[in-house]
């Protein structure tokens, strides 16, 4: 199938370097400590936050570090087949053991020590990328509750196919069985933390897509960013300074 | 959950801790090894088609790979499956705890999964039986006995070698509509190898606190103070089949692009190791497939008459559960050592093929059949000389004449033996035949359910 057309367009109209439009929105769920939405395009996930509070159950008690947890799950009906899926299944748990510790990596976890910190992410709308966006969601969220981070945490993916490299894939392209890589970076240390890929692809062909994935990780940042200093804004604008 | 608390238990000391650390910053690693160096990696294979057990220093896993017939996925239709189920016994690391599996199984499972299916390293197409219907489902089975560190390389390399000797049986379709499958048994037609396009081997890198720390292979000791970990999976060719790197130590571009030329050597020297494994894995196999004949040569010129058909099949079976024995007493992979005992492997052969003509039990492949160790062949051997030579004739051949079908002979095989010390005290061959049938039919009418 042709994924890239003669003319440099790719199914949904973008060109290669291109990525859908994003769209962010802090404070989604009014009990937590720090919520957000992230979009991408059709992808569509939520983010909840609840901690630093106290260890649930003592065992796990840490005396030199927090706790953190993760929770990635998708609603029956963000995919196109309905289907109802066994809670656990092998790639959610998966996915949520990579959102933890891409989170664990960014949170200054030392500070808080005897406290545990979880994160909530469920998928709403599913269209290719949904690693990403709750990784994107997952540091809104994190950012909103006030929990000291070393850096963002900003994702973003990236793929191979008609020997074009491709930003951002949606669900028709992810699923077209070529390469497909999804990059984690904190944006300001310049520093790769999540990467993940699959199918074959040579060594040379992949630092090209590896590098155009970090421009989308970059974009990503700037967006989040200026999202933060807004509701920062708004914040300040509230208390009326 | 509960894996996490046994895990800060089970913590690395903070003098421990820091030497690791102070040793690494002069290159020095606890085991001896330069940071970029492999421990060492044997690859053992098992009596049977399609296992393997993998050292890799401390670190032991085995691994089996079975075959079933399914339904194919509903969005795959010709296509075989693929599927890897993990075990981390509890007897491994005090954090792996019984009954469900943990994360980390889960994405030990999914890298080797992972590596093997996105890669299209399997012809899965190949797998096919009835399109829509009926494929061959293939199950890797990977069981951490020992963990050393590094479980990921050392699981993978176990799947992939378990994956290179498996064999399936061939099968064919007949009946008028071509839609009856019949499954061909060993005997009957040699069974195939998998198709595999090439090899996806995984590296796994260790990330510190410092950022130009990287070494390979991780120990245990190392794995629980490195911050961040990187497995790589590629093969000899130098394409990259997938990469996990769940979050930890942020690197550079740089450094990954590094470890990636580095995992790229390492992969051909590991292809080459197991591909070598395999190769003499294999040619042992087909030896042993030789052996088999000669064997029953040696039976022919012992007296024989040549009408004893089935007697000979025995024979033949019965060497090769001989040999099989004592290749399991070597832990038997090294072939050249398998080969410096053949001479008087072949004599102890012969001479229980002859002891087993005068019980007049086949025996066969059946693993029951190992308990019945020389000593009792010997005891029945000695009551049974007293019979005189001519009773001896009468009774193999009226065993021959009832068993028309060669292939029954397998099936009643492990009865017979079992029996086979009583049947010296009676010395009454007939009667004895007689009581043995109802079980022979019974056991017949077992294996073939199975079979289906």
């Amino acid at each position: 199938m042709e994924y890239v057309s003669p003319e440099g367009l790719r199914l949904d109209g973008r060109r290669p370097m291109e990525m859908r439009q994003i769209r962010a929105e802090i404070g989604a769920v009014s009990k937590a400590d720090g919520s957000a939405v992230f979009e991408m395009g059709n992808t569509k996930v939520i983010a909840a936050v609840y901690g630093p509070r106290q260890v649930q159950n003592k065992s796990q008690q840490m005396s030199d570090q927090a706790l953190v947890r993760c929770e990635y799950s998708m609603a029956n009906f963000s995919t196109g087949d309905r289907m109802r899926k066994p809670k656990g299944d092998r790639r959610s748990t998966e996915i949520s053991l990579v959102i933890r510790q891409t989170m664990e990596a960014c949170i200054l976890t030392h500070l808080m020590p005897h406290s545990q910190i979880d994160i909530f992410v469920q998928v709403l709308q599913a269209d290719g990328g949904t690693r990403s966006a709750c990784i994107n969601a997952a540091t809104l969220a994190l950012a909103d509750a006030g929990i000291p981070m070393r850096d963002l945490v900003t994702s973003c993916s990236a793929g191979y196919l008609n020997s074009t490299p491709l930003l951002d894939l949606n669900y028709v392209e992810d699923s077209a069985g070529g390469a497909d890589v999804t990059l984690g970076i904190l944006p300001k240390l310049d520093k790769v933390t999540l990467l993940q890929m699959d199918s074959k692809l040579p060594i040379d062909i992949l630092e090209n897509v590896m590098q155009l994935a970090i421009e989308g990780c970059k974009a990503v940042a700037n967006y989040i960013r200026e999202i933060l200093l807004e509701n920062t804004k708004q914040l300040e604008y509230r208390r009326g300074v | 959950m509960e894996h996490q608390r046994l895990q800060q238990l089970t913590k690395i000391t903070i003098n421990d801790k820091k030497f690791i650390q102070t040793a690494l910053l002069s290159d020095l690693r606890v085991d001896g090894r330069r940071p970029l160096d492999y421990r060492k990696l044997t690859v053992k294979f098992g009596r049977d088609d399609g296992s393997a057990e993998v050292k890799l220093g401390d670190t032991y896993v085995i691994s089996f790979v079975t075959a079933q017939l399914l339904q194919p996925y509903k969005d795959r239709p010709n296509e075989g499956s693929l599927s890897v189920f993990t075990e981390f016994s509890p007897m491994a690391d005090p954090s792996f705890e019984p009954g469900r599996a943990s994360e980390s199984a889960v994405e030990l499972g999914r890298i080797v999964d992972r590596g093997l299916r996105e890669s299209r390293a399997i012809d899965t197409e190949s797998l096919c039986v009835v399109a829509g219907k009926l494929v061959w489902a293939i199950r890797i089975d990977i069981h951490v006995i020992d963990n050393g560190g590094n479980l990921v390389d050392a699981a993978n390399v176990a799947a992939l070698a378990a994956l290179l000797t498996f064999r399936r049986p061939e099968c064919s379709l007949t009946g008028e509509d071509g839609q009856q499958v019949v499954v061909h048994p060993p005997e009957e037609r040699d069974p195939l190898p998998l198709i595999i396009h090439h090899l996806p081997i995984a590296v796994t890198f260790g990330f510190f606190s410092n950022e130009n720390l990287v070494v390979i292979d991780p120990t245990y000791h190392e794995e629980s103070v490195m911050t961040g970990r990187m497995t790589a999976t590629l093969n000899a060719n130098g394409d990259v089949c997938s990469i996990q790197k769940a979050g930890g130590e942020g690197v550079s571009q740089r450094v990954i692009m590094h470890c990636l030329k580095l995992a790229h050597v390492k992969a051909g020297d590991i292809t080459a190791k197991i591909r070598d494994a395999v190769e003499i894995h294999n040619t042992e196999r087909a030896l042993r497939k030789i052996k088999r004949h000669t064997s029953s040569v040696a039976v022919d010129v012992c007296g024989t008459t040549a009408t004893l058909g089935g007697k000979q099949n025995q024979s033949v079976d019965d060497k090769n559960v001989n040999h099989l024995d004592q290749l399991k007493l070597k832990d038997g992979v090294n072939d050249m050592e398998c080969d410096a005992k053949t001479p008087g492997q072949v004599q102890s052969n012969k001479r229980d093929g002859v002891s087993n003509n005068f019980i007049g039990g086949p025996s066969s492949w059946d693993p029951y059949s190992e308990r019945v160790d020389s000593d009792s062949l010997k005891a029945s051997l000695a009551s049974r000389g007293q019979s005189t030579p001519h009773s001896k004739q009468n009774d193999s051949r009226s065993e021959t004449k009832r068993e028309e079908q060669p292939k029954e002979v397998k099936t009643n095989s492990s009865s017979a033996m079992d029996i086979a010390p009583n049947e010296g005290q009676s010395n009454e061959g007939k009667t004895l035949k007689d009581a043995v049938k109802p079980k022979h039919k019974r056991k017949k009418k077992a294996s073939s359910n199975g079979r289906n």
